[in-house]
């Protein structure tokens, strides 16, 4: 079976899937990240859509034909209107505006700063919010680190798959070494934007192992799943534009109000 | 069996779709009224009216030290509605750390009231603090007035133009809000107490995905109790009260699903939608300390969470391989039932990860970080349920996976995971305890302390620690609410929350103070209250397992807590009051529910009673007979 032209093209999926987390490392243009990560998405629906789905073939491509639209479409399409809120200027208080499921003043920014990605060229880009410019582990050490870092899914998955060798559970650890890398990007990038991308490869990651071992979680719980991703990504980039409205920068490392003095 | 298996259906689902109805009705009134407010775009001065009249209850609030958050005891007699809010309400106001955000929702008045009648009335009304009615707000909605609608106010009083009809639709009047807030928590409280009948009677009940078993039903009456606490005559003030309403009862009714629902994928996805849901309570006043709380809070617990998730997919895919279908690969009882059947190597990854994902969610170590931040900051109801059952509930999710990972790799390596997470947590609870100068942190470390000694009983095992620890669940929620509610007084009163700052309490509010003070006692654990109970049990049962060890080093570390907690409390409490004047009373509609919750810990001290039955069962289904 390995030797298939579907287990290769799996395979290459798969891989496919584990460079983009790469690449998101290796980018520091937060915009380029995005796509990055819109890339994966894509991957993601292919793993979906090639898996041998026993018995349930056409909801299991309804399932890849959705996370498609999720995680390559509209999770990417939020990130880049949160960047662009983010990274233009402040922008004249316009109005009341379409402030955005805040209800807020403060989403005045979020909602001029959606406006924005169509007409707003008026206002200079601020480079240092749209960029990763300070990570704590440099790009260098980073690629190294997801090196290391998928060895680890490699060792730490032997088990899963040893308990049920197929040409899909064999590309199982590229899942979970998506999830680690998830967790260093969460860890690593001083970019509130960044960091929501950290967020949504682990996010990826753990879609891609349950696809891989078990074809998927049930139908309800993937729907919920979904559901509960894109609400966290809608909350976090009002956060965002939050923050730049109080700390006048999106840089994590601004955070400092609180702690145990 | 039949009539029987009706009223089953509706007991299960009315605590988890009642508070969402009850949520929907707050924010589809909230929409009608943003909707009409944008139709009718000539601005009524009446609106103009009612922004300064805010300010000034504000401004009253903060010159008169002892009441600032105004209850509503304006008239509330029938009367044409008046629009809400009107487009140019929504000023964007010039932001700033710290900035005012009130001048943008500005709401309406209490509905029910003509303007003309109400305004002196308000005014007289304003300045002397709490009245009786039932809805005084622990008070960290109020911002220092804005420079917005104090510009507007000469204008203001004048009479209504517009009766606003549609404007007036949908809107829920401010009289009846206080107990419409208290129908979703009563809801579940008495859908509880009636499901622990029907369970210590007949076993376990399912209907629609829902399940109800002894440990479920615990944790529902948990739910029920503490929410009508945190909930009894609370609520912001009406500008953003909608909102919060909203946000709170879609909270509680995801609380009630992760403790009812069967299948274990649904539990995780309300106990994420629980981070989202909070997260702009949490966040509420766009401060730098607020912002920054909400945004660790929901990348801590969301990333933390989504181990739990993976180590839930873990399992799914141990179950499948071990022949489970895909229907009931995720069901509890079918996994606990076939437990046994699966893969060794997988499930103990897979619980590794769940431990660490939902201790996240839970408080636990290591992944901690966002809770003392986000108890800081949120409303101190939203505080006390986050504190007092949320984190318990995450907590019965992740026993719910140890029942099934004792049943496929035997009791030891949950117990190593659970012993070694609860002894980091409660060190560095102490610690920080130890070096603490805040009081709302103050509780948020003591909520960690408490966890973490839930999580010893769940390490220990066996009856005696499994009901300690379901009775340290209730007792700690009970206390914890009563704590967060009178620290909300506190910071109110005080406008701080430094412990150096705050003295004299006992002598500057009694009530409040003597509140703060017996829930102090009780968390410090001391007898008659539950708490006493609780750790007494879980310390007896450690030492009767052969823990002996790990026991003395919790004895030290609770010593060292209880030294910190109680001498901080102590600093807050005693001495002088600080300025000269009459003490500050606690109005009755809030002292009352927050008395019976602290009488109800020290009841379940003393005896269970007669929820004797049902945690006998529930502390079997954790801990085997």
């Amino acid at each position: 079976m390995p030797g298939t032209l579907h287990a290769q093209l799996l395979d290459l999926v798969c891989g496919a899937f584990l460079l983009a987390a790469v690449v998101v490392l290796w980018l520091r243009q937060l915009a380029s990240i995005v796509r990055a990560f819109a890339l994966q998405g894509v991957a993601l629906a292919g793993i979906a859509a090639l898996l041998d789905g026993h018995d349930s073939r056409w909801e299991l491509l309804a399932v890849a034909v959705g996370i498609g639209l999720l995680r390559a479409g509209l999770l990417p399409l939020l990130m880049r209107r949160a960047l662009t809120a983010v990274a233009t200027g402040p922008a004249p208080l316009a109005g009341d505006a379409g402030g955005g499921a805040s209800g807020s003043e403060a989403g005045s920014t979020a909602g001029s700063g959606g406006r924005a990605g169509g007409t707003g060229h008026h206002y200079a880009e601020d480079v240092s919010e749209a960029r990763e410019t300070q990570p704590l582990v440099n790009v260098a050490a980073s690629l190294l680190s997801a090196a290391l870092l998928t060895l680890l899914a490699y060792a730490v998955a032997r088990p899963l798959v040893a308990l049920h060798p197929t040409p899909a559970t064999r590309a199982l650890p590229v899942g979970l070494a998506v999830v680690l890398i998830g967790f260093f990007v969460l860890v690593t990038r001083r970019r509130a934007l960044a960091q929501v991308v950290g967020f949504l490869l682990l996010d990826n990651g753990i879609t891609a192992t349950a696809f891989l071992a078990a074809s998927g979680v049930p139908l309800i719980v993937e729907l919920g799943v979904s559901f509960d991703v894109l609400l966290a990504v809608l909350v976090l980039g009002i956060l965002t534009t939050r923050m730049r409205a109080a700390f006048g920068g999106t840089g994590i490392d601004d955070l400092r109000e609180l702690c145990d003095r | 069996m039949t009539t029987h298996s009706t009223t089953c259906v509706l007991l299960l689902t009315a605590p988890v779709g009642v508070p969402f109805a009850v949520a929907g009705a707050f924010a589809l009134a909230g929409a009608r009224r943003r909707r009409a407010a944008v139709a009718g775009t000539a601005r009524p001065p009446r609106q103009r009216g009612a922004a300064p009249r805010r300010v000034r209850v504000g401004a009253g609030a903060v010159a008169s030290t002892p009441g600032p958050s105004l209850p509503e005891t304006g008239g509330s007699a029938p009367g044409p509605p008046e629009p809400a809010e009107a487009p140019g309400r929504r000023v964007p106001r010039t932001s700033g750390p710290g900035g005012d955000p009130a001048t943008g929702i500005l709401p309406g008045a209490p509905p029910g009231t003509p303007a003309r009648g109400r305004r002196p009335g308000r005014t007289a009304s304003a300045p002397p603090g709490p009245g009786p009615g039932p809805g005084p707000r622990p008070r960290r909605w109020r911002r220092v007035p804005g420079p917005g609608p104090v510009g507007q106010d000469p204008s203001g009083s004048g009479a209504a133009p517009r009766s606003g009809e549609e404007a007036g639709r949908g809107r829920i009047p401010r009289a009846v809000t206080p107990w419409l807030a208290l129908v979703s928590p009563l809801t579940v409280l008495a859908c509880a107490v009636a499901l622990a009948r029907t369970v210590t009677r007949h076993g376990p009940v399912a209907a629609y995905g829902l399940r109800a078993d002894a440990l479920g039903v615990w944790m529902l009456l948990t739910v029920g109790a503490v929410a009508v606490l945190a909930c009894a005559a609370s609520g912001p003030e009406a500008r953003t009260a909608r909102r919060y309403h909203a946000l709170v009862h879609a909270f509680l009714g995801t609380l009630a699903t992760a403790v009812l629902a069967a299948n274990l994928g649904i539990v995780w996805i309300a106990i994420e939608a629980t981070t989202i849901l909070t997260a702009f309570l949490v966040g509420h006043r766009r401060t730098r300390a607020s912002v920054e709380a909400a945004w660790k809070y929901v990348l801590i617990c969301s990333a933390g969470i989504a181990l739990a998730f993976l180590g839930t997919v873990l399992l799914y895919y141990a179950a499948r391989r071990a022949g489970i279908p895909e229907a009931s690969a995720l069901d509890w009882p079918a996994l606990a039932a076939r437990a046994g059947e699966l893969d060794p190597a997988v499930t103990r990854l897979g619980t590794g990860l769940v431990v660490l994902g939902f201790g996240a969610k839970a408080g636990l170590a290591p992944l901690h970080a966002w809770l003392p931040d986000a108890y800081g900051q949120a409303p101190a109801p939203v505080s006390a349920l986050m504190s007092g059952v949320l984190s318990s509930v995450a907590f019965t999710a992740l026993l719910r996976y140890k029942v099934i990972a004792d049943a496929a790799l035997g009791p030891g390596w949950t117990r190593t995971l659970l012993t070694a997470t609860a002894l980091l947590t409660l060190a560095l609870a102490a610690a920080l305890l130890l070096a603490q100068r805040d009081h709302q942190r103050m509780l948020a470390y003591s909520s960690m302390e408490h966890m973490s000694l839930i999580a010893l009983g769940a390490a220990v095992g066996g009856p005696l620690a499994a009901s300690a620890m379901l009775l340290h669940i209730t007792g700690h929620g009970l206390a914890k609410t009563v704590a967060f509610r009178a620290a909300g007084h506190v910071l109110r009163l005080r406008d701080t929350s430094r412990i150096g700052r705050v003295r004299g309490l006992l002598a500057q509010a009694p009530g409040a103070g003597a509140l703060f003070a017996l829930a102090v006692l009780a968390l410090l654990g001391l007898p008659p209250f539950g708490l006493f109970a609780a750790e007494l049990g879980l310390v007896r049962a450690g030492f009767a397992a052969g823990m002996g060890a790990v026991m003395g080093v919790v004895l030290i570390l609770l010593l060292v807590a209880f030294a910190a907690l109680g001498a901080r409390a102590a600093r807050m409490l005693l001495g002088p009051p600080p300025l000269p004047g009459p003490p500050a009373r606690l109005p009755v509609a809030e002292a009352v529910p927050l008395a019976g919750g602290l009488v109800l810990c020290a009841a379940l001290g003393v005896s269970t009673g007669p929820l004797t039955g049902l945690l006998a069962d529930a502390a079997a289904i954790v801990g085997g007979r």
